[in-house]
């Protein structure tokens, strides 16, 4: 089923430099397991096209079951140069979870619901 | 002291501008051993260095000693020790005012001063020394920039803060350390811990990095925000430390706000680089060995960190003039919030262009707040017709002059614009400073750290 990442991830995210980081907690081991597979740095690249002017480089940490994407020109600038509402990339954790995937059932069965 | 007992380590300042609430309520709602509070941010250090250079008993953090002034009588009664970077690029001064605060009260008190981050007096004898203090980010050396640099501080370690503990100091004052430092340096005077004890310097560096923003990993800025109970009242947290290394991550009993496996990940993954290699003066932590049991109860059981020795430069954070800004903003009421705003912007930049003042691409913003500035681009985060927008509109470049000719073009909308034109307040924008910053390494043993302690006569 098409999903918002939100339902199987929470985010946080802030600034790096130039860019910003978007740290994604999958909900659930199946959850992890899935967007390993499926969202590469080159999803994240194209879906902040309009937000992120440099690469995409992804880092893993399973044991945290989290996915680190760092947006590399995000901000406009960067740190004080930036006259960008979002500066420090606050708000990039909640637009990836907008993210629509194909979600199978199974990996929807084993990961709990948002409470919000 | 026994392997089993605890030492509570509280951070309740997570950046310059958190909530006073914070730290008076970690002294007042329960038990303590220490508290550290982080006053310092980049652009924080540049601020205080011009302060400074206009009256000398200025430049470090001034609500630090407010707080002070607050919570020395329960911080002397239940025997908490703190340790805050308050003490910026005037340490000095800020330990006189503090030790006048206790004077005030009647009360004895030790201050300790921990130095030598502070090369701003030093850069030239470095620089003619051989370090080029190169960006990080673009290779450059800093001579490129050398006549607009407005300080340079490097982050020390935790072990002179457990030297200043050791030297019996109540409060200890730093200037430039890492966040994680302020929490690493009592862990380090309590258990003991060595220069090479790289896994629990780690762990403890854990620790640090989870409490350093503060209520952000006590439910703070938490995705399944409807799950926080509480969060006028959110408790700061509270690391329940072990000699081994192991720790708990919790709050006050009775506070609001939230403490589980998910909101310590939060914390874990911000501003977070490689997971498997988080840099730091005093070791390299991985945070790709971090497991995290939820005990429930807000409480979060914290263990299996494994470190490795650390680089042999210190990271240096170098500010520098790099030219004006300004921004201004106007409030556009419906119908046709959206398209108004458009033709307002084009307004602007026509006026603008027409006495001669033209902004290239990379000098200029224009944002219609409202309409989906924050999640540009992403189908169903943006809208074609909202009932109102913001629009917010800016410049920035090395001429000020022509920095400042923006912000008269702004407001004259109001009746020489579309209607609907509205939310004018607070003058016409200015231009101010815009801060760079200037990543940079240098070489450990060309820094001397210094402690001191001073007390209450």
């Amino acid at each position: 089923m098409k999903v918002p990442i939100h339902r199987i991830a929470m985010a946080r995210s802030g600034d790096k430099g130039e860019g910003s980081n978007i740290g994604l907690m999958a909900r659930s081991e199946a959850a992890y397991s899935f967007l390993h597979e499926e969202l590469t740095a080159a999803r994240v690249r194209s879906f902040f096209s309009a937000i992120n002017f440099g690469d995409v480089i992804r880092y893993e940490a399973p044991n945290l079951r989290v996915l680190n994407f760092l947006l590399t020109d995000s901000l406009g600038g960067g740190g004080s140069a930036s006259i960008k509402t979002d500066a420090q990339g606050k708000t990039h954790g909640l637009a990836l979870l907008r993210l629509e995937l194909d979600v199978p059932d199974e990996v929807l069965a084993a990961t709990p619901e948002p409470t919000s | 002291m026994t392997s089993t007992e605890e030492i509570l380590i509280a951070n309740g300042q997570g950046f310059w501008g958190d909530s006073i609430l914070g730290p008076v309520r970690l002294v007042n709602e329960g038990p303590l051993d220490y508290l550290t509070l982080d006053y310092l941010a980049e652009v924080t250090l540049s601020i205080m260095q011009k302060l400074r250079s206009r009256d000398p008993s200025k430049g470090y953090a001034t609500d630090f000693v407010r707080l002070v002034d607050r919570i020395l009588p329960e911080l002397v009664e239940k025997d908490i020790k703190v340790v805050a970077n308050a003490g910026g690029v005037n340490p000095h001064a800020c330990k006189d005012a503090i030790l006048e605060v206790a004077r005030r009260h009647g009360l004895p008190l030790s201050v300790a001063v921990v130095e030598g981050d502070d090369i701003f007096h030093d850069l030239d004898r470095l620089m003619e020394g051989g370090e080029e203090f190169s960006n990080m980010d673009t290779g450059a050396p800093l001579s490129t920039v050398r006549d607009t640099v407005s300080s340079a501080n490097v982050y020390l370690g935790a072990f002179p803060i457990a030297e200043a503990l050791s030297k019996g100091a109540r409060i200890v004052l730093t200037g430039r350390g890492t966040d994680p430092g302020l929490v690493l340096g009592p862990l380090i005077h309590e258990f003991g811990w060595k220069e090479d004890d790289f896994d629990r310097l780690a762990a403890g560096t854990v620790a640090g990095h989870i409490v350093e923003c503060g209520a952000q990993c006590t439910g703070g800025n938490f995705t399944d925000w409807r799950s926080v109970p509480n969060l006028a009242m959110v408790g700061y947290p509270i690391i329940r430390a072990r000699a081994d290394g192991t720790f708990q991550i919790t709050k006050h009993e009775g506070t609001g706000g939230l403490v589980t496996e998910d909101t310590v990940r939060h914390q874990l993954v911000y501003e977070m680089g490689d997971p498997a290699n988080y840099l730091g003066p005093d070791c390299i932590a991985h945070f790709t060995s971090v497991r995290l049991e939820d005990l429930g109860d807000h409480r979060v059981e914290v263990s299996g960190v494994t470190g490795a020795p650390p680089t042999s430069t210190y990271k240096a954070s170098i500010s520098y003039h790099d030219g004006w800004k300004s921004t201004g903003q106007l409030t556009i009421s419906g119908p046709d919030a959206l398209e108004k705003a458009k033709l307002c912007a084009e307004i602007v930049w026509q006026r603008l262009a027409y006495d001669g003042f033209e902004y290239g691409p990379e000098e200029r913003m224009v944002e219609f707040v409202g309409s989906g500035v924050c999640h540009a681009g992403i189908p169903g985060a943006t809208s074609d017709d909202p009932p109102e927008v913001v629009l917010r509109m800016g410049v920035k470049g090395p001429d000020r002059a022509k920095v400042d000719r923006f912000g008269t073009e702004l407001v004259p909308l109001v009746t020489s614009g579309p209607p609907g034109v509205t939310g004018f307040a607070g003058g016409r924008p200015k231009a101010t400073e815009i801060v760079g910053f200037w990543p940079a390494l240098v070489r450990k043993d060309l820094i001397q750290t210094s402690v001191e302690v001073f007390e209450t006569a």
